[in-house]
C-alpha cells in the first residue's frame, strides 16, 4: 500500500511573531522555520504504517518555496522513500494547495493519504478535507487513531464531545490530530542517507494548475494587547475582588 | 444576497454556537436561512425557527445526515448553495469538517474562523495562533465562512421563521460512522460556559484535577486544561483549551497550574476576567491576568472552594 503524505514548511513553533511595520504580512526574514508539527505527525504515523508492513511506498510531498526541500529532506530521514517538491515563490491558499496535491494523487494513485490537520501559520484547517472533496475521496479529519483492515480505515477522530469513530473506504484522505502519535527525531545516519534519497521537483505549470486566488490578503495587525492586572495577596482578597471589582462572581 | 447558516446541534439539541453564528450573518446583512441536518431533528428545526433574524429554517431530516458526516452534509449543502451568496457554520470541529469540502465542490475558498465582519466580503481572522489578525477580502460569488462563536454577541429569541421540508437525500458509499464515545458530564460545555476553571501540568497528575470540581459547582463552571495536561495524560484532549483545542471566552476564566504558553493563550485570552492562580511568580500567565495569585495550588485551591 502506497501511502502519500503532504508536508509544509512553516514558522518554527516555538519562534516569537513579528507582523511588519507595513502591516502587509508577518515578517519571516531571518525566521527560523521548521516541518509544521501536524505535518510531523503525519509523517511518523505513515512510517509506523510501513513498519507495521501495512505500508509499502511512503512518498513526502511539499508544496512552497525552493527552501521546503529541507522539509521534504526531513521527511526522507524520518523515513520517507522519495519526495516530491512543487515548488513556488506565489503565497498559496489551500484551494489550489488541495488542486496540486490532487494532480499528484492521480499521479502517485496511493491507497492513502495523511496531511496534518492544520498548519501553524495560517491555521486554516483546509487542505485535506478539500484534497477529499477534489479527488473524490472519503475524509477522515482529527485523527487520533488509523487502523488498516480490510481494504478499510477506521479512524477515531477528536471531536468536541469527544471521540467518533468512522469507517472509510480506500483510498481515502486522513488528517492528523495531536495525540495520533509522538513523532520521533531523525538519526544522524538516516540524515546522511536522506541525502542521497530521489527528490523530483516540478511546478504548478507541470501539474496544470493555475495558482492564482480569489482571496486578497488586505492587512495583517497585531492582536489588542492584553494588559495584565494586579497581584492579590491572599484567597480572601482574590474573592474580594471578583465580587466587589470585577462583579463576575456573586 | 442571502446568507444560509448551518446549525449546529447534538442530541436533538441546537447548540448556543448556533446563535453566534447568525449573528455573524447579521453583520454581514442579508435574509437569513438556517439549514437543519440530522436524524430526528424536528425539535433543532423548532429551536432554530426561535432565534432572532432568521427568515427560514429548512430541515433535512434523514438517516443520511445522522452523525453530521463530512460527506453526505457537504452534498447537502452543494445542492443548496445555488439560493445564496454566503454559507456560514460554527467553527466546530464539525464545521471544520464539512465547510472547506463545500468550498472545494464548489472551486472557491474557503474563509475560516472569522472573529469580525468588516463588509460582505471582507473578514477579520486569527492566524498565528492569534498573534495576529488578518483582513482578508474575497472575490469569490459564492462565500464559505466558519465562525469563531467568541467572536460575536449571541442573537437572542423571539423569532418564529417558517420551517420548510427539503426532499434532497445524498447518497453517501464512502464513509460509515461505527460509534461516539462523548465525555458525559453534568457541568456546561466548555465553549458556552461563563466560567471555566482550567487546570495545567501544575496539577501534577490527573487524580489532583478533583481540587477543580468543588470550585467548579459553587461557580457553576465548566472545567478546562492547558495541552501540557493533555499531553501528559491527566485528562482527555476534549477538555483541552488553546490553539489546538477549545476557543473560550467566559466571563470569568481561572488558570491553575497554567504557566500560560502562547498556545494557551490563544484559546482564552479574549475572556473577560482572567484569574492565574501559580506558584511560580515569572510565570508568563501573569502578564495577562487581571489578578494574579502567586500560591501553592494545594493549599489555595481548598481554601477558595471552602470561601467561595
Amino acid at each position: 500500500m502506497k501511502i502519500l503524505v503532504a508536508v509544509k514548511r512553516v514558522i518554527d513553533y516555538n519562534v516569537k511573531i513579528r507582523v511588519k511595520p507595513d502591516n502587509s504580512d508577518v515578517d519571516l526574514t531571518n525566521v527560523k522555520m521548521a516541518m509544521n508539527p501536524f505535518c510531523e505527525i503525519a509523517m511518523e504515523e505513515a512510517v509506523r504504517l510501513k513498519e507495521r508492513g501495512v505500508g509499502t511506498e511512503v512518498v513526502a510531498v511539499s508544496i512552497g518555496p525552493k527552501a521546503a526541500q529541507e522539509q521534504l529532506r526531513t521527511a526522507l530521514a524520518l523515513g520517507a522513500d522519495r519526495a516530491i517538491h512543487v515548488e513556488t515563490d506565489e503565497r498559496i491558499e489551500s484551494l489550489a494547495v488541495a488542486k496540486l496535491l490532487t494532480k499528484v494523487v492521480e499521479e502517485e494513485q496511493p491507497s492513502l493519504v495523511i496531511v496534518g490537520k492544520q498548519a501553524i501559520d495560517t491555521d486554516n484547517n483546509q487542505t485535506g478535507q478539500m484534497l477529499a472533496a477534489l479527488t473524490g475521496l472519503s475524509q477522515g479529519t482529527f485523527a487520533s487513531e488509523v487502523i488498516i483492515e480490510g481494504g478499510k480505515a477506521k479512524v477515531t477522530r477528536e471531536v468536541d464531545g469527544g471521540l467518533q469513530a468512522i469507517e472509510l473506504s480506500l483510498p481515502a484522505i486522513v488528517t492528523t490530530d495531536l495525540r495520533l502519535n509522538e513523532p520521533r527525531y531523525a538519526k544522524l545516519p538516516d540524515i546522511m542517507k536522506a541525502k542521497k534519497k530521489p527528490l523530483d521537483t516540478k511546478t504548478p505549470a507541470d501539474l496544470g494548475i493555475e495558482v492564482a486566488s480569489n482571496i486578497t490578503l488586505l492587512k495583517v495587525e497585531s492582536p489588542a494587547e492584553r494588559q495584565g492586572g494586579v497581584k492579590v495577596g491572599s484567597v480572601d482578597e482574590l474573592i474580594d475582588k471578583l465580587k466587589n471589582e470585577a462583579k463576575v462572581i456573586s | 444576497m442571502s446568507i444560509l447558516v448551518l446549525a449546529e446541534h447534538h442530541d436533538g439539541v441546537l447548540t448556543g454556537a448556533t446563535a453566534h453564528a447568525v449573528a455573524a450573518a447579521k453583520q454581514i446583512g442579508a435574509d437569513i436561512d438556517i439549514l437543519v441536518a440530522g436524524e430526528n431533528v424536528a425539535a433543532v428545526a423548532e429551536s432554530a425557527a426561535r432565534l432572532d433574524s432568521v427568515n427560514k429554517v429548512r430541515v433535512a431530516d434523514n438517516t443520511a445526515y445522522a452523525h453530521q458526516l463530512a460527506e453526505p452534509l457537504s452534498m447537502l449543502i452543494c445542492e443548496l448553495a445555488g439560493d445564496y451568496s454566503h454559507v456560514l457554520a460554527v467553527a466546530s470541529t464539525t464545521g471544520k469538517n464539512i465547510m472547506p469540502r463545500v468550498a472545494a465542490l464548489k472551486d472557491v475558498s474557503q474563509i475560516s474562523e472569522i472573529i469580525a465582519v468588516e463588509s460582505a466580503d471582507t473578514f477579520k481572522r486569527p492566524i498565528y495562533a492569534g498573534n495576529a489578525i488578518a483582513t482578508v477580502q474575497s472575490a469569490d460569488a459564492l462565500k464559505v465562512i466558519t465562525v469563531r462563536p467568541t467572536g460575536f454577541d449571541a442573537v437572542g429569541e423571539g423569532g418564529s421563521a417558517a420551517i420548510t421540508e427539503i426532499d434532497f437525500v445524498a447518497d453517501n458509499t464512502q464513509s460509515s460512522f461505527i460509534k461516539e464515545e462523548l465525555a458525559q458530564s453534568d457541568r456546561p460545555e466548555l465553549s458556552a460556559a461563563k466560567v471555566v476553571v482550567s487546570g495545567g501540568r501544575g496539577m501534577g497528575n490527573g487524580e489532583n484535577f478533583k481540587l477543580l470540581n468543588g470550585i467548579a459547582d459553587k461557580l457553576g463552571a465548566a472545567i478546562g486544561a492547558s495541552r501540557a495536561a493533555v499531553d501528559a495524560g491527566f485528562v482527555p484532549n476534549d477538555m483541552q483549551v488553546g490553539q489546538t483545542g477549545k476557543i473560550v471566552a467566559p466571563d470569568l476564566y481561572i488558570a491553575v497550574g497554567i504557566s500560560g504558553a502562547i498556545q494557551h493563550l490563544a484559546g482564552m485570552k479574549d475572556s473577560k476576567v482572567i484569574v492565574a492562580i501559580n506558584k511560580d511568580e515569572e510565570a508568563p500567565i501573569f502578564q495577562i491576568a487581571d489578578y494574579g495569585l502567586v500560591a501553592d495550588l494545594f493549599e489555595a485551591l481548598p481554601d477558595l472552594e471552602q470561601k467561595l
